[in-house]
């Protein structure tokens, strides 16, 4: 917790109102259940960069966004020294009453570019999930698949000079089996939805989270190119992704890897133990 | 220099006088409100009236700070609007009558409003927000916006429109010292949002910055970093205490709680904290006083009342 580098002022309050109390009850929790609940694994978080600006761009699942708080413990634990990933929050958090007050109190700001780019500029580690709430309304059996990715990330990225590293998260849809969403009872409760599971309970299940990083993209450019050109690197990420995750998948169900003839189309090659586990 | 200073016998009006004055410029205060013993020229009128139009006309000053906008929520709307947009334009309107060179616009960070949707730190070219949801505020960004179009209306005219976030110190005054006033001060359940404040002395610097460097356009005014409410409220020997929002909506302005309006809730909620890097370049202002000293300052001079024996 100490080792985080966060500039803390005399009373433990960074800038952008992180506050050191908040954040070691809310990564201490976030820690239990990455090591202990989820007995979440991590693979290649040397692709995470230790300093400067880096964007984590991953894919979205599970009804409640589980996926963020383990990526955040992923670079907290496993990373030397550690890091505070910073996701950008949905706006309607902000008005719930203490979800409000612990996202803001640990850097999970209001998801508008503005705040985005802050925080790129001031060399932090942004999360970032493309397919927002779309994404973490996916049922389960879409767990796995990809809903259209924005390309705001990519302009940003672009004009802000910053590496995107793009990861896989495993677990999410398991965790949280939606079967259904109750988008007129989220209206009524000021939600994007409601996500429904079979067993009634809005309480995760103990699934096996994997997180997987691979290296960095980096993609020349100012931001203010044509849509074709940053749909084709928002396309190149999401490959990336996409790979990772079909391999994954295949991994989880225990087959072995299928043996691709050249390199892994577009897949990342340093994926370490990614290939070699059963 | 000759300076004119409407809003002179204002706690900070005071202070930014008493600065001026003592480093040998001419300085000339005129306020609605009385300022016995004044240590500067001083004259009891309002500067929408005829004489302080004459007065523009006999001292032809080169400099006028524009002080005399006023908060007060206690004060009706009507008044407000007055005082604030008539003052404002009666202000600039002369000034340009009259051949002022710099006109300096004190005014509030407020003006961008608090909302949940907005990003954390506000620039100068954002369009204020929430307006819906704080009308009273309306006088004050319409007497901010009225000043800005001086910049294109009048260009030989040069114009600072300073957006100064609350201020803290050993005055007591100002909208979050009167908030901070009491022994307890309410906060609504499951919201802490980002309060930035600075030292009142760390303002009238700035304010006297502005004179000397003469920078063109709006500014941010900012000191230290923004602090949680729960912090400022403990920091300035408070005891915060969180209530759920329609209890604190009943409860305004009783139980030795401060009086508000519904809108000014939103304040409470949700943070309205400035970029002020812009002025720092232009000015190289930078602040005495840190957020720890600076609550420091105010809980010395306020401290929380204690019971009698």
């Amino acid at each position: 917790m100490d080792r985080l580098e966060l500039p803390f002022n005399a009373l433990g309050v960074d800038p952008y109102g992180i506050s050191k109390p908040h954040l070691r009850v809310a990564l201490t929790a976030v820690a239990l259940a990455y090591r202990h609940y989820f007995t979440a694994e991590t693979q290649g978080i040397e692709h995470v960069p230790t300093r400067g600006r880096a964007m984590l761009v991953g894919n979205h699942s599970g009804g409640i966004a589980i996926d963020g708080a383990m990526l955040i413990a992923s670079c907290f634990l496993e990373m030397n020294p550690p890091r505070l990933a910073q996701g950008m929050a949905e706006k309607f958090l902000g008005r719930l009453p203490f979800v409000s007050e612990w996202t803001s109190r640990t850097g999970q700001l209001t998801g508008v570019p503005e705040n985005a780019e802050r925080l790129l500029e001031d060399d932090r580690l942004l999360l970032v999930f493309p397919e927002g709430a779309r994404g973490t309304a996916k049922l389960y059996r879409d767990r796995y698949s990809l809903v259209d990715f924005g390309s705001g990330f990519v302009r940003l990225a672009l004009k802000t000079r910053t590496p995107i590293v793009p990861v896989a998260v495993f677990g999410g849809g398991e965790a949280f089996p939606t079967i259904a969403n109750a988008y007129r009872l989220g209206k009524l409760f000021g939600l994007p939805y409601v996500p429904i599971v079979a067993y009634g309970l809005p309480i995760p299940l103990p699934a096996k989270f994997e997180i997987e990083y691979a290296p960095p993209l980096r993609f020349a450019g100012t931001g203010n190119e044509d849509d074709a050109v940053v749909f084709g690197y928002v396309d190149r990420v999401k490959e990336v992704i996409a790979s990772m995750l079909a391999a994954g998948v295949r991994r989880r169900r225990g087959e072995p890897p299928p043996r691709l003839p050249g390199s892994g189309a577009g897949a990342p090659e340093s994926r370490g133990a990614g290939t070699t586990t059963p | 220099m000759r300076i004119l200073l409407p809003g002179a016998s204002g706690a900070l009006g005071r202070k930014v006088a008493a600065r001026l004055a003592s480093e040998g410029h001419q300085v000339v205060g005129i306020d609605r409100r009385p300022w016995l013993g004044a240590p500067v020229e001083f004259h009891e009128l309002d500067v929408r009236k005829r004489a302080a139009e004459d007065l523009f006309r006999k001292l032809r000053p080169q400099v006028v700070v524009h002080m005399a906008t006023v908060t007060s929520l206690a004060i009706s709307g009507e008044e407000r609007y007055q005082i604030n947009l008539g003052g404002t334009r009666a202000v600039f309107e002369h000034s340009r009558a009259y051949g002022v060179q710099h006109c300096i616009f004190v005014g509030r960070h407020t003006f961008y409003g608090a909302g949940e949707e907005a990003a954390l730190f506000h620039t100068e070219d954002e369009p204020p927000l929430a307006l819906n949801r704080f009308p009273e505020l309306a006088d004050l960004v319409a007497a901010d916006l009225y000043a800005s179009t001086a910049l294109w209306r009048f260009p030989e005219l040069t114009t600072s429109v300073l957006r100064a976030c609350y201020t803290l110190g050993p005055s007591g005054h100002g909208t979050l010292a009167s908030f901070l006033r009491g022994k307890r001060v309410p906060m609504i359940i499951g919201f802490d949002p980002l309060f930035q404040f600075m030292h009142e002395d760390d303002l009238v610097r700035a304010i006297v910055l502005t004179l000397a460097k003469q920078p063109r356009g709006v500014f941010n005014v900012a000191g230290p970093q923004p602090l949680p409410l729960s912090r400022v409220i403990v920091g300035a020997g408070r005891t915060p205490v969180p209530l759920p929002e329609t209890l604190v909506r009943a409860m305004l302005g009783r139980f030795g709680f401060p009086k508000m309006p519904p809108g000014a809730l939103g304040h409470v909620k949700y943070p309205v904290v400035v970029d002020a890097r812009a002025f720092r370049e232009q000015t190289g202002f930078t602040h005495g006083f840190d957020e720890v000293e600076t609550l420091q300052a105010f809980r010395d001079a306020f401290p929380v009342p204690v019971r009698g024996p």
